[in-house]
């Protein structure tokens, strides 16, 4: 009999090794979650993940599965917790979701509206932070960016380069660029690279490419957030259009392209 | 990848910026380029470690960088306003010819010697106006540090009252010669005996601790002493570092052994660098004595200790993150598990253990685990060094056996009219007198040592403040519950103290707080919002009088909003003001 654990009540199955978030995304159950990419070795920064397992605090994504948990997910005091995480990302960056090309692409975004987000709540920071556009194909809009160091991960795990890091203490934390200038323009970044394309929210975007998708298109207006094989749909998505093949109709544009 | 300082002690990371900060009063771009070239390491990480730790600076310092404490209990801010006049110069403000630099710093463990200060990173207490208008013409007269009189710069050990530990006259490899004929299993059964826990705080059974790391299948562990003081209110560290480093490193000395280590780390706290040159001449000491080194006491073992001295972040007193520091990294706490006891510095089976634990141990294999287990309660084994300060007759250490009350140190230390006390630091409880009874010992009051005494003159309003800025200063920001919830609840108490809430932003402070301690990443954020916590449970009245009796209220500040508009219009008059 294969080992499991108990999330909202439903028996899943997990084996040695796997966390809740893999035993959860394995058995189609969402956990909502942003720093979080299978495949990429777990974070546990952005918190959305947080659940109850036997009454204690923890995150999904890290927390590795053994027998006998009991855990709390989709639960509405859960949800308004995670509404709040939600509303602490978006107040601490400026998030201009009308002027954003990564509207209706954008997973933050996809996540407040699934938590039933209806304004930030908090007040805004309105942090000044740096725009580099020095680059001939990618912008980095650090305005937009959430610290879940998904390109930081995806540059040293996939693309087997260095280009990102997180540098500074609390909210003075900034994405910085691993070059002589900390000019993107001077990183070995290339377009290809999945670092580039990996940014759930607009932070690092692929120039030359705006608002080729209509709103009402992109990825989020045609799927949920919760949908779990969403990182399918993506990977499609974004392979069609590195083939630019013409003659697939356009769906939404992932990740920036 | 291990890096470079795994073989090569003078160039770690911290160290080298360190002696770049002092030689050239900022990290440069250039010099985050070549150190990072010298060292082998990726540029970025030079740069996080530069903007993470908060002793380095990417702009030029002062020639004389001053640093107050901006403790509740050695800062003292109004002398820094002094000091800031009579030179002419504005916080963190480098003077435009470049002679002095003023600024603020946490807590920097001097609580017991009134306001405190760090010049170039050297600590001087007991300030006072005098020494202050005096300090003043020195620095305008730009004399050497070497000229300024001697008695600024002395620490004293304020020990009022000894107990098992600080009585204890050791001699160096005593407890080493008492474990010759032992095995290391012997060893940990008699510190788990004991009933020793950690002494940070947390309470982790040592013995326990030992073993899991002893057991964690690998080829190398290591051995880390906790000297990163950095929990507010507390210095009984620094004393234990000061005259009792022998014991230290022979607790050390002895976990080695026991776990299979060859290698430790003393990770001590910036603020207390003036220990330094004493710590490194002990350590050369037990090395020509036999005591470290290879084939100890010809027992068979080698080990040796180094030492790591961090940059002002308190964050590293958390013990992932502390081993993050070692590894020349920004202190950002990991997952756990894996806890450090299986997979902790450089992937190895680690104990990282408090100063205070160390010298316990030392002890208890010198005079067996019945010196320790019959002092104190059922489940706080032994005595425990408190750190009194703040509003009383005789601030300092007290040793006693776990099981005192509250009200029993006050009345030792010469306290009257006390209105709150905190204990365990920020990240601890604030109590009422009501509380008073109650024990120190880990089934009722824990602590890592610190007691902070507020008497009725003081505002708690503003000390609750203080310690809410406290944390959003020290959020490592790698979690979003503290990293921006420390900042909103910090942004919270301004607007109370500042006469500007409302009901509801009490009720917003207290959801904040309660989802910051709750679903934040580490003990840090759930911990931070305690102070409020306890503030909004046990002491509502001084919350409440201050509120604003209106519906509702603007978050912002309207004339602090103008401030950007005065600036550009270069006006400061009454009209420009609302």
């Amino acid at each position: 009999m294969s080992k499991t654990i108990k999330i909202d009540g439903i028996e899943v199955p997990f084996e040695t090794g796997q966390t809740i978030m893999d035993a959860a995304l394995a058995a189609d159950i969402y956990i909502p979650h942003l720093c979080h990419k299978p495949g990429l070795s777990p974070h546990g920064s952005c918190k959305l993940c947080t659940v109850d397992v036997n009454g204690r605090a923890v995150s999904a994504c890290t927390m590795p599965a053994e027998a006998g948990q009991e855990i709390d997910n989709n639960t509405p005091e859960l949800n308004e917790v995670r509404k709040s995480i939600t509303q602490m990302l978006f107040v601490e960056g400026n998030h201009l979701c009308p002027s954003c090309e990564k509207s209706g692409d954008c997973t933050l975004q996809a996540v407040a509206y699934h938590l039933g987000m209806l304004d930030g709540h908090y007040p805004q920071f309105y942090p000044r932070r740096e725009v580099d556009a020095s680059h001939p194909t990618l912008v980095l809009d650090r305005d937009r960016c959430i610290m879940c160091e998904l390109c930081v991960r995806a540059s040293r795990e996939c693309d087997g380069k260095d280009v990102f890091a997180i540098s500074g203490r609390g909210t003075s934390r900034q994405l910085i660029v691993n070059s002589e200038t900390g000019k993107l323009a001077d990183s070995d970044i290339e377009p290809d690279d999945m670092a580039a394309h990996i940014c759930p929210v607009g932070a690092i975007l692929i120039k030359d490419h705006g608002y080729e998708v209509p709103i009402g298109r992109r990825t989020f207006d045609l799927h949920s957030v919760a949908e779990t094989d969403l990182e399918e749909v993506i990977l499609k998505k974004t392979v069609h259009h590195d083939q630019d093949d013409e003659s697939v109709e356009k769906e939404g544009g992932v990740y920036g392209v | 990848m291990p890096s470079l300082y795994q073989h090569n002690h003078s160039e770690h990371l911290l160290h080298v910026l360190f002696e770049e900060q002092q030689k050239s009063l900022h990290i440069s771009e250039t010099a985050i380029s070549s150190i990072a070239n010298s060292l082998n390491l990726p540029r970025s990480q030079v740069e996080s470690v530069v903007e993470f730790y908060s002793f380095f600076h990417r702009q030029p310092r002062g020639r004389f960088d001053i640093l107050f404490s901006n403790c509740t209990c050695c800062g003292d801010l109004s002398l820094m306003k002094r000091l800031c006049d009579r030179l002419n110069v504005e916080a963190d403000k480098t003077r435009a010819d470049g002679l002095v630099s003023i600024g603020q710093t946490s807590c920097i463990g001097m609580c017991d010697h009134d306001a405190s200060m760090l010049i170039n990173g050297v600590t001087i207490t007991s300030l006072s106006t005098k020494i202050i208008d005096r300090m003043a013409e020195l620095i305008e007269s730009e004399t050497s540090l070497s000229l300024w009189p001697g008695s600024w710069f002395q620490v004293g050990n304020n020990i009022r009252k000894e107990g098992l530990l600080l009585s204890e006259f050791f001699e160096p490899g005593s407890a080493l010669k008492a474990m010759a004929e032992r095995s290391h299993d012997d060893i940990i059964e008699e510190i788990t005996a004991s009933g020793l826990k950690g002494r940070g705080g947390a309470g982790f059974a040592t013995g326990m601790k030992w073993r899991f790391c002893r057991d964690a299948a690998a080829d190398t562990r290591y051995v880390i002493c906790n000297a990163d003081e950095g929990e507010p209110g507390t210095f009984k560290d620094r004393i234990l570092l000061n005259s009792h480093a022998d014991t230290l490193f022979e607790g050390m000395t002895i976990c080695a052994r026991s776990i299979g280590a060859t290698r430790g780390y003393l990770y001590l706290r910036g603020e207390y660098r003036y220990m330094l040159e004493n710590l490194e001449s002990t350590l050369q000491q037990r090395r020509e004595s036999g005591l470290l080194g290879n084939n100890i006491l010809d027992q068979g073992f080698d080990f040796d200790i180094a030492i790591v001295v961090g940059a002002g972040a308190y964050i590293c007193g958390e013990e992932s993150a502390l081993i993050e520091s070692i590894e020349e990294k920004a202190g950002i706490p990991r997952i756990r598990p894996p806890f450090p006891v299986t997979q902790g510095l450089w992937g190895q089976p680690t104990v990282v253990n408090n100063v205070e634990t160390l010298v316990a141990a030392a002890g208890i294999v010198l005079h067996g685990h019945h010196w320790f287990e019959t002092a104190g309660t059922w489940q706080s084994k032994g005595s425990k060094l408190i750190s009194v300060s703040g509003d009383c007759g005789r601030p300092g250490i007290y040793e006693y056996v776990f099981g005192i009350t509250v009200q029993e140190i006050l009345d030792d230390a010469g306290a009257e009219n006390v209105q709150a006390v905190q204990i365990g630091g920020p990240a601890g409880r604030l109590i009422a007198a009501d509380h008073f009874s109650h024990r120190i010992a880990f089934e009722d009051l824990a602590t890592g040592g610190s007691f902070m005494i507020f008497d009725e003159s003081r505002d708690l309003l503003e000390i609750i403040h203080n310690f809410s800025s406290f944390f959003a200063h020290e959020s490592c920001g790698f979690c979003t519950p503290c990293r921006v919830g420390t900042t909103l609840l910090k942004n919270g108490m301004d607007k109370v103290c500042s006469g500007h809430a409302t009901a509801h932003d009490l009720d917003e402070l207290s959801r904040t707080a309660a989802l910051v301690s709750r679903r934040s990443h580490c003990g840090l954020g759930m911990t931070a919002p305690n102070a409020i916590r306890d503030g909004l449970k046990y002491f509502p009245d001084c919350f409440e009088k201050r509120l604003l009796h209106k519906e509702m209220e603007p978050e912002f500040n309207l004339d602090a909003s103008l401030e950007e508009a005065r600036q550009l219009t270069r006006r400061d008059d009454a009209e420009a003001h609302l």
